[in-house]
């Protein structure tokens, strides 16, 4: 079914109670041409695009839990293609322009919200990082500016841009580009149209052991049973590392809790996304009505989508110290996701040179929901053509063996 | 949250007076080696689910550093030791 107002109206008739399912429950076959583990945004984008690029493809998602219930359900939901090299901007702009066009591409609203970016600056180091920043992103045609204090002031009027607190706002970055969608609706726009194309999407299917042959993939051991396919992606996050244990070769990453939180709905409040890397916070306000706040990463390696407290509080008094009109808000949840933070911020989507048919897309670390379209576009090719997609190449895994790092500490960080 | 025992103050403190400092007993490979090895040393990391064995330093302490067996699901510590206590056990 194409989901259209004409059908809203008539569902309405019957007390819109008549909808089908958006996608099919279905168990696995004996065969696919490719499997993709991970039903989070990233994998179920590659399957959408497998499927709808390279036609004829059958293609599996498997997913341990349920679609989204990981990271994809657990970020701040903030999408900007701000970054400072030439690489990494190519990646983020191509998914951004993907983002522009995507509640048409799926037929399903991912309520995109082009609200604009804010990064603060609080030091002269700050800002020449920012003037630099946003010169780079001219040039590689993103959309940004630079913001003066009394600009600041006058946009965003709740934000606190006096001199007498601990660090100062001296100016911002802004792109107007930039902004938040609904990410349960992006996971779950993707895997009704990933299914439309004909990919079968398989819940509660953990994949417990790979079946190599002579450095080449035959299939996969899962907990609903053996699955074959010679191509298998792995788009797993913070899970990553275990899937490359069973493939018997390590990862440069290291997974982490990073920690969100929400407050209780609120009226209009804030327009726009804040986020500041100097004082480790990030702010939104949702349709709901609800702050939407990000913390840093706590500085363990940990598995346990929980985290420490402390990064809690941290991250509220920077808030509340940008904002001191949400001093008496309540918060109402709290959680963390697992994040496979790479050394260099930048992820890797790559085929994997010890394993004939096996990919990896990972290494997304704080920030990867802004690249979903993008990076399930290029992956896909990555997997449909063998060999990377052009924006995906600087990306390969090689280069923690070349060096050709692509060090984007300075625009990734915490502001994710 | 959590607490860890520094074998050295001889108390149990908060996290947040440690650091983590990553796997630990990593090898650095000879001069000779390809730069596939010294890519290996460098940046990947086994990053295990469950039980890690790691290297902390009571950063806001005494600043030494030690090994720490920790389950990194449930946060539960195992063993606490210093480096000299493994080059004893072998």
């Amino acid at each position: 079914m194409k989901y259209s107002w004409l059908e809203v109206f008539k569902a309405g008739l019957s007390g819109q109670k008549q909808w089908p399912a958006a996608w099919p429950e279905v168990s696995p076959k004996a065969a696919y041409d490719v499997i993709i583990v991970g039903g989070g945004g990233h994998g179920l984008a590659t399957a959408y695009y497998l499927a709808r690029d390279f036609p004829g493809t059958r293609v599996a998602v498997l997913e341990k839990g349920w679609i989204g219930g990981g990271n994809t359900g657990r970020n701040t939901t903030i999408v900007r293609s701000n970054y400072l090299w030439d690489e990494a901007t190519n990646l983020y702009e191509h998914s951004m322009k993907l983002w522009e066009g995507l509640s048409n591409d799926l037929n399903f609203n991912v309520m995109f919200s082009q609200r604009g970016v804010y990064n603060l600056g609080h030091t002269l180091q700050d800002m020449r990082d920012i003037e630099r920043r946003v010169n780079a992103n001219m040039l590689n045609g993103v959309d940004a500016e630079i913001v003066s204090v009394a600009e600041l002031k006058e946009r965003i009027p709740i934000l606190e841009t006096g001199k007498h607190v601990r660090y100062p706002v001296m100016g911002a970055s802004c792109q107007p580009r930039g902004g938040v969608a609904r990410h349960d609706a992006v996971a779950w726009g993707f895997a009704r149209a990933a299914a439309k194309q004909g990919v079968d999407i398989i819940q509660n299917c953990e994949v417990q052991a790979m079946d190599i042959e002579g450095g080449r993939m035959k299939g996969l051991q899962t907990s609903r049973g053996y699955i074959k396919a010679d191509r298998v992606g792995c788009v797993t996050a913070g899970h990553s590392s275990v899937l490359a244990g069973m493939a018997g070769f390590r990862l440069p990453v290291t997974s982490h809790p990073l920690q969100a939180f929400v407050s209780e709905p609120m009226k209009p409040v804030l327009h726009t996304v804040v986020m500041s890397n100097a004082v480790h916070g990030y702010v939104s306000q949702s349709d709901k009505g609800d702050l939407v706040i990000g913390a840093g990463l706590d500085p363990y390696s940990g598995y346990s989508q929980r985290g420490s407290p402390h990064i809690i509080d941290h991250c509220a008094s920077a808030i509340i110290e940008l904002f001191p009109i949400f001093s008496r808000v309540r918060l109402n949840r709290q959680w963390g996701g697992i994040v496979d933070v790479c050394p260099d911020a930048c992820p890797i989507i790559s085929p994997i040179p010890q394993v004939q048919g096996l990919y990896f897309n990972c290494g997304w670390g704080t920030g990867g929901f802004k690249a979903t379209p993008g990076s399930g576009n290029v992956f896909a090719h990555t997997i449909g053509q063998d060999k990377p997609h052009p924006l995906a190449a600087p990306f390969h895994i090689n280069r923690f063996v070349t060096g050709a790092l692509i060090d984007e500490h300075g625009a990734a960080a915490v502001a994710h | 949250m959590f607490l860890i025992h520094c074998p050295y103050c001889g108390e149990l403190r908060d996290e947040q007076e440690y650091r983590c400092a990553g796997e630990a007993f990593i090898q650095r490979p000879g001069l000779d080696c390809t730069d596939e090895q010294w890519g290996d040393y460098v940046f990947n990391r086994t990053n295990p689910k469950g039980r890690v064995v790691e290297q902390w330093a009571h950063s806001a302490g005494c600043r030494k550093l030690f090994v720490v067996e920790r389950n990194n699901v449930t946060n539960e510590i195992y063993a606490v030791r210093t480096f000299e206590s493994y080059k004893e056990q072998a």
